[in-house]
C-alpha cells in the first residue's frame, strides 16, 4: 500500500473514532439531562430509561477503548494522530464517567420519587443546563480541532462550582430547620455534587481537545478565577 | 544533557551546482543516539557523510561552514582523515562484510592501523564481536567467511568491524533497512547497547525506529534543518508544522 492510501485509510479510522467519541458524549449528556428531568419532575418512568441506557453507554466506551487500541497497534501513529488516539482514550474514560452520573442521579430519583420535596429544584437544573452547554461545546470544539472554543469550557466550571456552594448552603439551612428532611436533602446534595464532578470531567475533555490541536498541555484552571482562601 | 561532542555551524554541501545542505547548525550531544529523518532526498544521509568527510570521494562535492568535533575542525587542512575516520565509524544500509573470514573482518582495521601481535588482535576481535552482540554465534566459526553468515548476522560483523579501532563516533546510514523485522529488533537493541560507549547518528526511514533509539531527532527537508529536538518531544508534540506532516504520513 503507498503511503497517500495508508493516509487515506488511517484519517478514515480516526474519523470513526471521532464519531465514536461524539456520539458517547452526546449519550453521556443525555444522560445527565434526562436523570435530573426525571428527579425534578418525579418521573420513575423516565428514571429507569437512564438506568438501562447505561449499559449501552458502558459497551460504546469499551468499543472506544478497543478501536483506540486496533488503531495503534495497525498504524504506530505519531504527532497528531498520537495524540488524538491517547486523548480519546481518556475522553472515554471521562465521558463514561459523566454517564455513570446520570445513572447515580436517577437512582436517587427513583428513591426520592413519591417524596414531598424540601424545596422546588431550580439550581440543580441550572447546573445541568450549563453542563449541558459545557459538553456541547467540547464536543464541538474537538469536532472542529478548535483549541480557542475548547477553552470557553473552563470559566464555565467556575458557574458549576458557584451553583454548588449555593445548593450546599441552602441544604444546610434546610437540614437545620427541619431534621426530619435530612436524608432527603443529603440525597440532593450528592446530586450537586455529582454535577460538579460531572463538570470537572468535562473540563479534562477540553484540555484533551487544547492538547490535540496546540500539543501544549494546559490547565483549566489558568483560565479560571483565582481560588478563594 | 550530555556533553556537546559534535557540532556543525552553518555547514552546506553543494553537489557541483547543485546545494543539497543549508546552513545547518546542530549540536550532537556524546553517547546518546541521534536521529536524522526526512524524505528521500532531504540530505540526511549527505549530511552524515560530512561528518567523517566521506564526501571527499565525490569529486565535485563541496562542503562549507565548520564542523567540530571534540572541539575541532574536521575540514581543517591538516586533518588526518584516516585518524578521523578510525574515530568516527561507519555502518551501511546494506551489510558489507569483506570477502575475508570474520575474524579477518573484524581485525582488518586494527591491523591497518599497525597491530600486529596476535594475542592483541584476538581481544580486539572477541571484545569487538562481543560489543557487537554477535560473538556467542559466531566465538566457533571465526575462520569461516564473513558472507556465509545471515543478513542481520552480517549486519552485526559490520558493527563490530566499525567498533574495532575504538572510535568515539558510530554513524549508521540505514542500518536495518536491509533486514527482516527479527534482525531490525536485535540491530536496535545493540543501538541502544552501544551508546553507553558511542556516540551514535543513524539515519532511518523507519520513524517508529527513530522513536524506539533515539535521544535526540533532527528532520530534515530539502537540504534544511527544519527541526532538533528530544525525541519524544518531535514525536509526539514538534513545533513546526512540516515536522507533523512528515511523521504523520501526510507527505514524504
Amino acid at each position: 500500500m503507498n503511503a497517500i492510501n495508508l493516509r487515506k485509510q488511517l484519517e478514515e479510522d480516526l474519523t470513526e473514532l471521532k464519531r465514536m467519541i461524539l456520539r458517547l458524549g452526546k449519550m453521556a449528556e443525555e444522560s445527565v439531562t434526562r436523570a435530573v428531568w426525571a428527579l425534578k419532575n418525579q418521573d420513575v418512568e423516565a428514571a429507569r430509561s437512564v438506568i438501562e441506557k447505561d449499559d449501552e453507554i458502558d459497551e460504546l466506551a469499551g468499543s472506544v477503548d478497543s478501536a483506540c487500541m486496533n488503531f495503534t497497534a495497525r498504524y504506530q501513529p505519531l504527532g497528531e494522530d498520537l495524540r488524538t488516539v491517547t486523548s480519546i482514550m481518556h475522553m472515554a474514560i471521562d465521558l463514561e464517567r459523566i454517564g455513570d452520573y446520570g445513572d447515580n442521579i436517577a437512582k436517587a430519583a427513583i428513591d426520592l420519587s413519591g417524596q414531598e420535596l424540601v424545596k422546588p429544584l431550580i439550581d440543580i437544573p441550572r447546573m445541568v443546563d450549563t453542563l449541558s452547554v459545557m459538553v456541547e461545546k467540547a464536543l464541538a470544539a474537538f469536532d472542529t480541532n478548535n483549541a480557542e472554543a475548547a477553552k470557553e469550557v473552563f470559566p464555565m466550571d467556575d458557574l458549576m462550582d458557584d451553583l454548588e456552594r449555593q445548593i450546599m448552603r441552602e441544604l444546610l439551612l434546610l437540614m437545620m430547620e427541619k431534621p426530619q428532611r435530612i436524608e432527603q436533602a443529603s440525597s440532593l446534595l450528592n446530586v450537586a455534587r455529582t454535577l460538579e464532578r460531572a463538570g470537572d470531567h468535562i473540563t479534562n475533555v477540553a484540555e484533551r481537545v487544547v492538547y490535540i490541536v496546540t500539543g501544549k498541555t494546559v490547565k483549566a484552571s489558568a483560565f479560571r478565577r483565582p481560588k478563594e482562601r | 544533557m550530555n556533553r556537546i561532542q559534535i557540532e556543525t555551524r552553518e555547514v552546506n554541501l553543494y553537489y557541483g551546482q547543485s546545494r543539497v545542505l543549508r546552513d545547518v547548525t546542530l549540536d550532537i550531544p556524546e553517547k546518546a543516539v541521534t536521529a536524522l529523518i526526512g524524505p528521500s532526498g532531504c540530505g540526511k544521509s549527505s549530511f552524515l557523510r560530512c561528518l567523517n568527510r566521506m564526501n571527499d570521494f565525490i569529486p565535485s562535492a563541496r562542503v562549507e561552514g565548520d564542523i567540530l568535533i571534540d572541539g575541532s575542525n574536521i575540514y581543517e587542512s591538516g586533518t588526518d582523515v584516516i585518524s578521523l575516520r578510525r574515530n568516527v565509524g561507519m555502518v551501511f544500509q546494506k551489510p558489507n562484510p569483506f570477502p575475508m573470514s570474520i575474524y579477518d573482518n573484524v581485525a582488518y582495521g586494527p591491523r591497518l592501523h599497525g597491530i600486529r601481535d596476535r594475542a592483541k588482535l584476538d581481544e580486539i576481535v572477541r571484545n569487538s564481536l562481543t560489543g557487537a552482540a554477535l560473538w556467542d554465534e559466531v566465538k566457533d566459526k571465526l575462520k569461516t567467511p564473513g558472507t556465509g553468515l545471515s543478513g542481520g548476522q552480517q549486519q552485526r560483523l559490520c558493527i563490530a568491524r566499525a567498533i574495532a579501532t575504538e572510535p568515539a563516533i558510530l554513524l549508521m546510514d540505514e542500518p536495518t533497512s536491509a533486514l527482516d523485522p527479527l534482525s531490525t529488533a536485535r540491530i536496535e537493541e545493540l543501538v541502544r547497547e552501544l551508546k553507553k560507549q558511542y556516540t551514535v547518528v543513524i539515519v532511518t526511514h523507519n520513524m517508529q525506529q527513530a522513536a524506539r533509539i533515539s535521544d535526540t531527532t533532527a528532520f530534515f527537508l530539502l537540504g534544511d534543518l527544519v527541526e532538533y529536538d528530544s525525541t519524544p518531544k518531535m514525536f509526539t508534540s514538534p513545533e513546526d508544522k512540516r515536522t507533523e506532516d512528515y511523521i504523520t504520513g501526510r507527505f514524504g
